[in-house]
């Protein structure tokens, strides 16, 4: 074989080799398309089959009600990107939403908002430090961290719900109405977040590390990677994310509820799986999981208007789980052969 | 390619490493100079991973000196051995599937934008790596569709010379490659052989570290044969052949021994030894200088 020096076309052939497969195929090959098509199926067959689904009232409804998962699910999915998993993120909201509720019994509304966000963040370092530092599964750190966190937000509270009254601790549920269709803050600040973290994810050096742990952590480790220091920062992120969401159920309910959201971890895994992020990390994105947050609100919704058990809600949103996983297996085995 | 006129790039002297009673490196010497491939060998045990990590970083020696184009350097982790421009490829484990080939060659590294864009909203200057990219590729002859592939939808081949790209062009004075080929098949392992030359064409001088004999004696200048833990021999493969290196390696006989049955070689190397392997298709012309 003959080794001759390229020129510098053939370099600049390279560069724009994508270009040449089209923009199709490159539309195809992007990640979102799947979770993009079965939102829109999903609200094309609730629209055909009920009556009461296709209104801007209610879809209006689906975006709010996808708030409180969704923001959560944003936090995840930064862990899920480093092959981890945060099984605590409802738990630390739920605390969250104590602490600002019990502080804002007689406290100001802003310092008690920044004190939720400082106990999520330090409960979040702590998880984030025994999975960097000590190697421990993140799964069991956060099942551990789920369990204990639970129970302090019910020692904390004696078990007490607490009445908001403040209105800057409900305006997420506030918003301008156009045209008859409301648009809460809570709904804004739920897409700014995801474009903030989209453009982190994919312009940003810390976005390439984020996917370059979860995708082969020796191999980033090698390149000289803090891989530690990116490991403790998505647990930091992501537990400052949970209390926002705690901010977001505070104006969805204005109660503090230690109880409240018990299967919030699920459903917003859910809202990451479906979502296009792969378990095993380094694959996905967080418009992917806003996504995915809106299908599992869709599924319920419609199935609520087409008078459908909400057990069988259940049913359809772990199917769907379950499918997802299986595409996003399908995926790798096939490229990594 | 070598001549023993080429200046010295690394070089270590006395090297010692102990582990409790096992000794790992004893009194080990190492000579890399410029513009030349340098094989190491040695029998498994032999000290030559101590001797590699040694150079690179990993491991801090007990005794002995490490200089680097003259100058003593003291290296306490891969990320100093990183800075004094030494670069390594490794078996594998080099790159991260699921980015593309520019993500691959600048992980860790990334460049980002100039102004406001790149200070305060750190947005990466991706168009500027995707070229030097480009250009890096084109440079070593790596043949790939387009530098937005996925590695993942690459041949092992082709993953292993975009470990071999992004170490060729951050490394300022040595790139190291331990056992590269040693998970590929036999038409990638030669693509990477001839990067590996492309590498040393290019101007940055290669040790290889690697088992299979014929890869060896196909692209190395010279032989650095290890044995319990020192460097026994340094050893042309135009002037030896694969038996005598297995030999030395293995300890079936002594370099002494070597030298005398290389004398003759050295006034008509190709009629004495005609079992000496080249590689076929390599375009080597090798000056024969014997037992240096």
């Amino acid at each position: 074989m003959t080794q001759v020096q390229l020129r510098e076309s053939d370099a600049a052939a390279l560069e724009l080799g994508v270009d040449r497969g089209g923009f199709l195929r490159s539309f195809a090959t992007n990640q979102i398309v799947g979770p993009l098509g079965a939102l829109l199926l999903a609200i094309l067959i609730f629209s055909v089959t009920t009556s009461t689904f296709f209104n801007t009232a209610n879809l209006s409804l689906i975006a709010q009600q996808s708030v409180v998962i969704g923001t959560l699910a944003l936090g995840e999915t930064l862990i899920v990107l480093t092959a981890g998993i945060d099984l605590a993120n409802g738990a630390l909201m739920v605390l969250g939403a104590v602490v600002i509720g019990k502080y804002a019994v007689n406290g100001n509304p802003v310092v008690a908002l920044l004190l939720g966000v400082v106990v999520c963040a330090a409960l979040g370092a702590l998880n984030g430090w025994l999975i960097a530092w000590f190697s421990l599964p993140p799964f069991i750190v956060t099942l551990g961290a789920l369990s204990a966190i639970s129970a302090a937000s019910r020692l904390y509270t004696s078990s007490q719900s607490y009445p908001i009254n403040s209105s800057f601790l409900t305006v997420l549920n506030q918003g301008p109405t156009i045209g008859g269709v409301t648009i809460t803050y809570g709904v804004l600040l739920w897409i700014a977040l995801t474009a903030v973290f989209a453009y982190a994810l994919t312009q940003t050096s810390w976005g390439v590390r984020v996917y370059a742990v979860g995708d082969n952590p020796r191999a980033a480790q090698l390149t000289g990677i803090k891989v530690k220091r990116v490991l403790f920062g998505v647990y930091v992120i992501g537990a400052v994310i949970y209390a926002v969401g705690a901010w977001q159920a505070l104006g969805r309910t204005p109660t503090a509820d230690p109880s409240g959201y018990s299967t919030a971890n699920l459903d917003s895994i859910t809202a990451v799986v479906i979502g296009g992020t792969s378990l095993f990390g380094g694959r996905g994105g967080v418009v992917g999981t806003l996504i995915g947050a809106l299908i599992v609100t869709v599924l319920q919704n419609g199935l609520t208007q087409a008078g459908i058990d909400s057990l069988y809600q259940q049913v359809a949103t772990g199917v769907l789980v379950v499918l997802a996983v299986a595409v996003d297996h399908i995926i790798r085995t096939r490229q990594t052969r | 390619m070598t001549d023993s006129e080429a200046p010295t790039v690394l070089q270590a002297r006395g090297l010692t490493k102990l582990y409790g009673h096992v000794v790992a490196l004893n009194d080990c010497d190492f000579d890399l100079r410029a513009g030349e491939i340098l094989a190491v060998i040695g029998d498994n045990g032999a000290g030559k991973s101590t001797l590699i990590k040694t150079l690179t970083g990993a491991i801090v020696p007990d005794a002995g000196t490490i200089s680097l184009n003259g100058e003593p350097v003291h290296f306490h982790s891969p990320l100093d051995a990183r800075r004094a421009g030494i670069e390594t490829v490794y078996q594998e484990l080099g790159v991260a599937p699921a980015l593309d080939i520019t993500q691959n060659l600048f992980l860790g590294r990334e460049q980002r934008r100039k102004g406001v864009l790149g200070t305060v909203f750190r947005k990466l200057d991706k168009p500027a790596m995707r070229h030097q990219s480009a250009q890096q590729m084109a440079d070593l002859g790596i043949h790939i569709q387009s530098i937005r592939q996925r590695v993942e939808n690459l041949s092992g081949g082709q993953r292993q010379a975009v470990a071999v790209a992004r170490v060729a062009a951050w490394a300022r004075s040595v790139v190291i490659m331990d056992e590269p080929t040693a998970a590929l098949g036999v038409r990638e392992t030669n693509q990477v052989l001839r990067l590996i030359e492309k590498v040393r064409d290019n101007g940055l001088p290669v040790v290889l570290i690697s088992h299979n004999m014929p890869n060896v004696f196909q692209v190395a200048d010279r032989i650095h044969i290890h044995r319990l833990g020192r460097r026994i021999a340094v050893v042309e493969p135009a002037s030896t052949s694969m038996e005598e290196a297995v030999a030395l390696m293995t300890g079936a006989k002594s370099p002494e021994a070597l030298l005398m049955s290389a004398e003759p070689a050295s006034t008509d190397p190709a009629g004495t030894d005609p079992a000496h392997v080249v590689g076929d298709g390599s375009d080597h012309n090798f000056a024969p200088k014997g037992v240096s």
